[in-house]
């Protein structure tokens, strides 16, 4: 179907086309890639994902009569794609530095054959989502081929062999069957059921894993002003969580933190299989630079790909940094249009539209019956750090953990820069069995870490006016460890080879040492200032930096050496 | 082959609508005869019967008369090596008679630069300040803005790292744009340029504040432009300063509220963060290419507030922020940079062995952390007095103002070398006890602390 521009405004064309909303559409003659958002009689809306500079009314505009779409099949690991799935490293093999318009590169290679070994035999009934055979993807991951949403009936002539991903495996009543499918980014794939989320996922970081855990399915909002350290804490998490497979979404971000990620995971080994980490990542790269409309696709995008490595019965982690730049691309668009706007000019629409994000998340049952679980974690970027505005409020009220960042921490240099007291999970009472049955002691020892930074934060604002000093002993204690906790547990630094991870046990054994000093030196006259910088202080604050494996010879050393330190710091040598 | 056409409809601000003759592209230029002058305009929406025309330069005495005419051409910026060394209005015609043949026509737009063709920056570029070089180190390939006020001296900044900056010796090619600055401000950088020869190998872009306001929505454009021709295609380092991006930003929010558009925050338009990342954006190292384009932008918070929109959201796109402080300045710290707020995400890469010196991270940690701590004991001296201050307390204080008067208060004369702002930072260490220094390595401890 052919048309032709009526009106260009910035990423907006208007057009006389036939065709239904969410049309994929090619704009002018080099084929610029749209998408009809909206029907006015026989005119069309358009947002355009590439830029319209030097488009004319009157030129041509094609409906492809496909919704925007993205090709899933082997191939996508390791993989960066732009918000509509253009192949970002063969488009840069192509045409150099800069992308060009109008680009027309299929996401999956095309020449690449894969060695597929079916599961099913000629002759079987099956229906969408069955797995019918797998792939070796690479040295960890087991790519599993499903039968396509929509296909149903008699499998045949199913081969074994090498294919590339558009070549016939087998033959399903007949029709042609590939290694690869397309599905429509805007609608959630189906599945068999919704399962409750129990299980944590594991991230490696202190204050995340023991304060505020996220589950497996479930879903996350980091908002915090620039420069507290968002961007950090989402790349720790795509480095050292505990999913199978990771899709990083760059949306409107910058485009050398793309390029990090890029450097760094082929490097980095993932801590369960001992594999690259870009084996399991995907990354869906849309900096701030590049169009805005392609922007708003690009969390769709990346949706689609995470829920279809979730059918195959695998945990998906999602990070989206940032959801704000997404809503951003919403308004603008919306502005365009001349819609009435909502608060701060944002859409009315925007809760809808962020609410239906993130309910793609979730712990489920496959249609082929297996555990699948897609867990979210979306960056918010609200102006001037100020958490009252439209997109940090429809989010919290989505999202069930809340990781809030403070630059005043991060200022300090207290990174990762959470707010152990704003911050909240409510993941507690789902994951709390999972724990208590892989981690003794794990719950209580939250609870009392809990309780403790509470009350020194009341603490904290009596010293601020009449001094440490004037404090009674046991409450100098308590600030002592508090501090300690602050410091040698919470904070913990990415950038160090032995900290950037600390497994649940490791971390287990860090805070039962704090709370084992705390414990010994209750009820005790102490020199506190002594105890200050008492050896066993020092080496509490040096676990961080100790390996997994010599972990536990330090607790055993440092037991000893927490009652010789406490006994130096005794007043009079004597116990009450 | 192009003809002037008599189909202005109304004119509002900056904007022109006009009635549609012709074959007319979205961003096409378009000329405006004005008296004997042509101006230069752009296309910013285009229907079959109806275009919004934006004029870069004033509209005054434009009327319904007027003639325009279309040049099938979309903004584009002749550039060429032979630039280097001279100065240039706001829109890149030369201010001198000088004629430059061009290279190349660039799209003064340019293109995104594909996330997976980027290198990561990591080459320390040495500016001779202490409290950049040391705790927020720039990188090539970054982009570093300094987020200042009124009444703060961050054009000598600029005009100081311009001078300093250096990459184990080797200089840059400096690409200037100021936008929307005082004649004043411009012929101090002008002045200083001459004054250290750094003109020869500078690019200046002139609008100044009597300037058509609108033709700074084109300066950075054409100065990045020529900025990215020298850094990939001529393999230059190239420096960018841009001042002031405030003034940018106004001149957005009028051509915004001319054309009627639902505000964002502060009434500035909703596609500011759009627009204002892809002139930061155009900073980085590519694959291939030796070249690499630093950017540092200057722009001044409305009363020092950084949640206002330009600073906010510039603080969103580039990688950390070098903060100036009034109250550093009142004391006489000279440049007044305050390293709590100030970040550079890039550091990482650019420091340690090999590239500045192994100590320099654990410096960098133990120098905040000491001067946070000093910081904070100031404050609660302020409310409970010296006095009930222990001794470890009163040498943190010490160590703070030692900090301030040794460390960031060099003047904007003085070149520190890295080596030389390590030692200072190591002689501050001094003050403390050794026990203190906890991110410091027992090692470097041994070695350093003499």
């Amino acid at each position: 179907m052919k048309g032709k521009i009526i009106r260009i405004s910035g990423p907006v064309v208007y057009a006389q086309i036939k065709g239904a909303i969410n049309d994929l559409v090619r704009v002018g003659p080099k084929g610029l890639l749209g998408e009809i958002i909206e029907i006015r009689g026989e005119q069309k809306v358009i947002q355009v994902y590439e830029d319209t500079v030097g488009l004319k009314p009157g030129q041509i505009v094609k409906n492809t009569s496909m919704p925007l779409s993205v090709e899933l099949g082997p191939g996508l690991l390791g993989k960066v794609f732009d918000g509509t799935q253009r192949p970002l490293n063969d488009i840069a093999n192509q045409q150099g530095i800069f992308i060009e318009n109008g680009v027309d590169l299929p996401a999956l290679d095309r020449e690449k054959k894969w060695e597929f070994k079916p599961k099913v035999k000629s002759n079987t009934q099956v229906k969408p989502g069955d797995i019918i055979g797998e792939i070796q993807e690479n040295k960890s991951f087991l790519h599993k081929v499903m039968v396509p949403p929509g296909v149903e009936g008699k499998i045949t002539n199913i081969k074994e062999g090498f294919f590339t991903v558009d070549e016939e495996i087998a033959k399903i009543n007949g029709k042609k069957l590939s290694l690869m499918h397309k599905w429509p980014v805007r609608i959630p794939r189906k599945i068999a059921k919704r399962m409750p989320v129990n299980e944590p996922l594991i991230s490696g970081q202190r204050v995340l894993d023991f304060l505020f855990p996220i589950a497996k399915g479930g879903v996350a909002a980091i908002p915090g002003p620039f420069g507290a350290g968002k961007t950090v804490i989402q790349q720790q998490f795509a480095k050292w969580c505990d999913a199978d497979i990771i899709v990083y979404i760059g949306c409107g971000e910058r485009g050398n933190e793309m390029t990090e990620v890029l450097q760094e995971f082929p490097h980095l080994k993932d801590p369960k299989t001992g594999e690259p980490l870009m084996n399991r990542t995907i990354l869906i790269a849309n900096t701030s630079n590049m169009p805005v409309a392609a922007r708003e696709a690009s969390i769709y995008t990346g949706v689609a790909i995470a829920e279809y490595f979730r059918d195959q019965g695998y945990n998906v982690a999602l990070m989206a940094d940032s959801t704000s730049r997404w809503a951003e691309a919403m308004r603008e668009i919306s502005g365009r249009l001349e819609e009435m706007p909502g608060e701060e000019g944002f859409p009315a629409y925007l809760s809808k539209r962020l609410a239906e994000f993130y309910e793609r998340a979730g712990n489920v049952k496959t249609l082929a019956g297996e555990k699948g679980s897609i867990s979210v974690i979306g960056a918010v970027s609200p102006p001037g750090g100020d958490f009252s505005e439209p997109v940090t409020q429809n989010t919290l009220r989505i999202t069930r953990v809340f990781w809030a960042l403070d630059a005043s921490l991060a200022d300090k240099r207290h990174y990762p820069s959470i707010d152990w007291l704003a911050s909240y999970s409510l993941y507690h009472d789902n994951t709390q069995e999972w724990f208590e049955k892989n981690f003794a002691q794990w719950n209580k020892l939250r609870i009392k870490t809990q309780e403790l930074l509470e009350e020194e934060a009341a603490l904290q604002e009596i010293v601020q006016l009449v001094g440490l000093d004037s404090l009674p002993q046991k409450q100098q204690l308590l600030l002592l460890v508090a501090k300690m906790i602050r410091e040698d547990f919470l904070q913990q630094n990415a950038f160090s080879e032995e900290d950037s991870y600390c497994s649940p046990s490791k971390l287990l054994a860090m805070i039962n040492s704090i709370f084992e000093f705390y414990e010994e030196a209750l009820d005790k006259e102490l020199d506190i200032s002594k105890l200050r910088t008492s050896q066993a202080t020092e080496k509490i604050a040096g676990l961080k930096y100790v390996i997994s494996q010599n972990m536990d010879e330090e607790i055993k050393s440092l037991k000893k050496e927490i009652k010789k330190s406490i006994k130096d710091a005794t007043l009079g040598g004597s116990e009450k | 082959m192009t003809k002037w056409h008599n189909t202005i409809q109304s004119i509002k601000g900056p904007l022109l609508i006009i009635e549609k003759s012709g074959d007319i592209a979205y961003g096409e230029i378009c000329k405006i005869k004005k008296g004997e002058e042509e101006i230069l305009g752009q296309i910013l929406d285009v229907s079959q019967d109806k275009a919004v025309v934006q004029v870069f330069q004033s509209t005054m005495s434009l009327d319904l008369n007027t003639k325009i005419k279309f040049t099938a051409e979309t903004a584009k910026v002749g550039v060429s090596e032979k630039m280097i060394g001279n100065i240039f209005d706001g829109m890149g015609r030369p201010k001198s008679n000088k004629t430059f043949v061009a290279e190349k026509f660039l799209d003064v737009n340019g293109k995104a630069i594909n996330p997976s063709a980027r290198l990561q920056p990591s080459d320390f570029i040495q500016t001779g300040i202490s409290t950049i070089d040391v705790m927020s180190t720039l990188v090539r390939g970054q982009k570093l803005p300094i987020f200042s006020s009124s009444g703060l001296p961050h054009n000598e900044l600029a005009a100081q790292i311009v001078r300093q900056a250096t990459v184990k010796g080797e200089d840059f090619v400096v690409v200037f744009a100021a936008m929307g600055i005082t004649n004043e401000e411009a012929n101090f950088f002008l002045n200083d340029f001459k004054k250290t020869g750094a003109l020869q190998n500078s690019i200046v872009f002139l609008n100044t504040a009597d300037d058509p306001s609108v033709e700074r929505i084109m300066t950075p454009r054409v100065a990045l432009s020529v900025a990215e021709y020298l850094a990939f295609e001529k393999e230059k380092h190239v420096l960018a300063v841009l001042t002031d991006f405030t003034n940018y930003c106004e001149t957005l929010r009028e051509v915004s509220s001319a054309r009627s558009e639902v505000p964002g925050r502060r009434g500035y338009p909703g596609y500011m963060y759009t627009d204002l990342a892809a002139n930061y954006e155009r900073a980085g190292m590519v694959k291939g290419c030796r070249g690499s384009l630093t950017q540092i932008p200057i722009l001044t918070m409305p009363s020092g507030d950084r949640t206002h929109p330009v600073p906010d959201l510039t603080g969103y796109i580039t990688e950390g922020q070098i903060s100036l402080d009034q109250s550093l300045l009142k004391k006489g710290f000279i440049p007044p940079i305050n390293p709590l707020p100030s970040l550079s995400r890039l550091m990482g890469l650019g420091i340690g062995k090999g590239k500045t010196r192994e100590d320099h991270s654990s410096v960098k940690d133990q120098l905040y952390a000491s001067y946070a701590q000093g910081l904070e004991i100031r404050q609660i001296v302020s409310v409970v007095g010296e006095s009930s201050l222990s001794d470890i307390d009163k040498q943190y204080l010490e160590f703070a103002k030692k900090f301030e008067e040794k460390f960031i208060n060099q003047g904007f004369n003085e070149s520190r070398d890295i080596t030389e702002s390590l030692n200072i930072a190591w002689n501050l260490f001094k003050l403390l006890p050794v026990q203190e220094l906890k991110k410091l390595k027992k090692k470097q401890i041994q070695r350093y602390l003499k």
